[in-house]
């Protein structure tokens, strides 16, 4: 945050700058579900049948928009002002919420849609990925996905390497 | 006998009212605890959120070089506390519709 950017000094008015630490961990979660969608569908279809391994994918996508959708929007308004991401963060749970709920009562009456493969694939997709994630955030003490590959990386973190 | 079979249709109307009147109060007992289960597996995570996210904006303000480190936490933090909500919604709609 450089004065330029908060001329009233109010520090909550200040930006954030730099890199998006939130969306690189969103994206890292993305390209994990990757390969966690061929488990789900494997799953899925084995307890469930064709069905349960369609409901499990869908809530699979489920998950993955609403970690890049939260990312997106502190991202965004992060780089307006930390009172302005609060706000997102807080209304966007509720946003976020209410978009999985649209998500999945509209396609709960289709011919497709198993409720229970649906609904216990959102709940561990979401805690396993983050799980996974976590593992590597901590690994490098703070930054997602970016598995400290020498000494470079944890001696200069990627806030200092970005400035 | 023409009454008494009479007397038995009646008892046996009767007790098939009685018995859709208890299966649609079971179905209303069952939605309204769905939604509240869910209603009130919304507001704890609400409220943790919230002091997350307040104490998370304290940290940037007060250190605005550390800003990357403590929204990558914050973030982590949020997604974890939002499981609660969603294990609430998934309750919410296994009892509705399943």
């Amino acid at each position: 945050m450089s004065p330029e950017s908060n001329p009233t000094g109010n520090a909550l008015l200040g930006a954030m700058e730099g890199p998006a630490p939130a969306m690189e961990i969103a994206l890292d979660i993305v390209k994990r579900s990757l390969w966690v969608l061929p488990v789900v569908l494997f799953g899925c279809a084995a307890f469930w049948g064709m069905n349960g391994a369609l409901s499990g994918a869908y809530a699979l996508g489920i998950v993955v928009v609403n970690f890049v959708l939260a990312a997106w929007l502190l991202q965004v308004t992060a780089r307006i002002s930390f009172a302005a991401m609060a706000g997102a963060a807080l209304f966007g749970y509720l946003l976020r919420l209410g978009l999985i709920f649209l998500a999945v009562m509209l396609v709960r009456s289709a011919s497709w849609v198993s409720l229970v493969p649906l609904g216990l694939t959102l709940i561990v997709t979401h805690l396993g990925l983050l799980f996974w994630e976590l593992r590597y955030v901590s690994g490098s003490l703070a930054y997602p996905g970016l598995k400290p590959k020498g000494t470079s990386t944890l001696s200069t973190p990627s806030i200092e390497r970005a400035a | 006998m023409s009454t008494l079979s009479h007397i038995v249709h009646t008892v046996a109307q009767q007790a098939g009212e009685a018995t859709a009147d208890a299966d649609a109060a079971k179905n209303t007992a069952a939605a309204s605890g769905a939604g509240m289960a869910y209603g009130l597996a919304a507001i704890g995570p609400g409220i943790g959120i919230g002091y997350l996210v307040g104490q998370a904006v304290q940290a940037m303000a007060r250190q605005p070089e550390s800003a990357g480190q403590v929204q990558t936490t914050m973030f982590l933090g949020i997604a974890f506390t939002e499981a609660l909500a969603l294990i609430g919604f998934v309750v919410f709609i296994l009892l509705k519709f399943v």
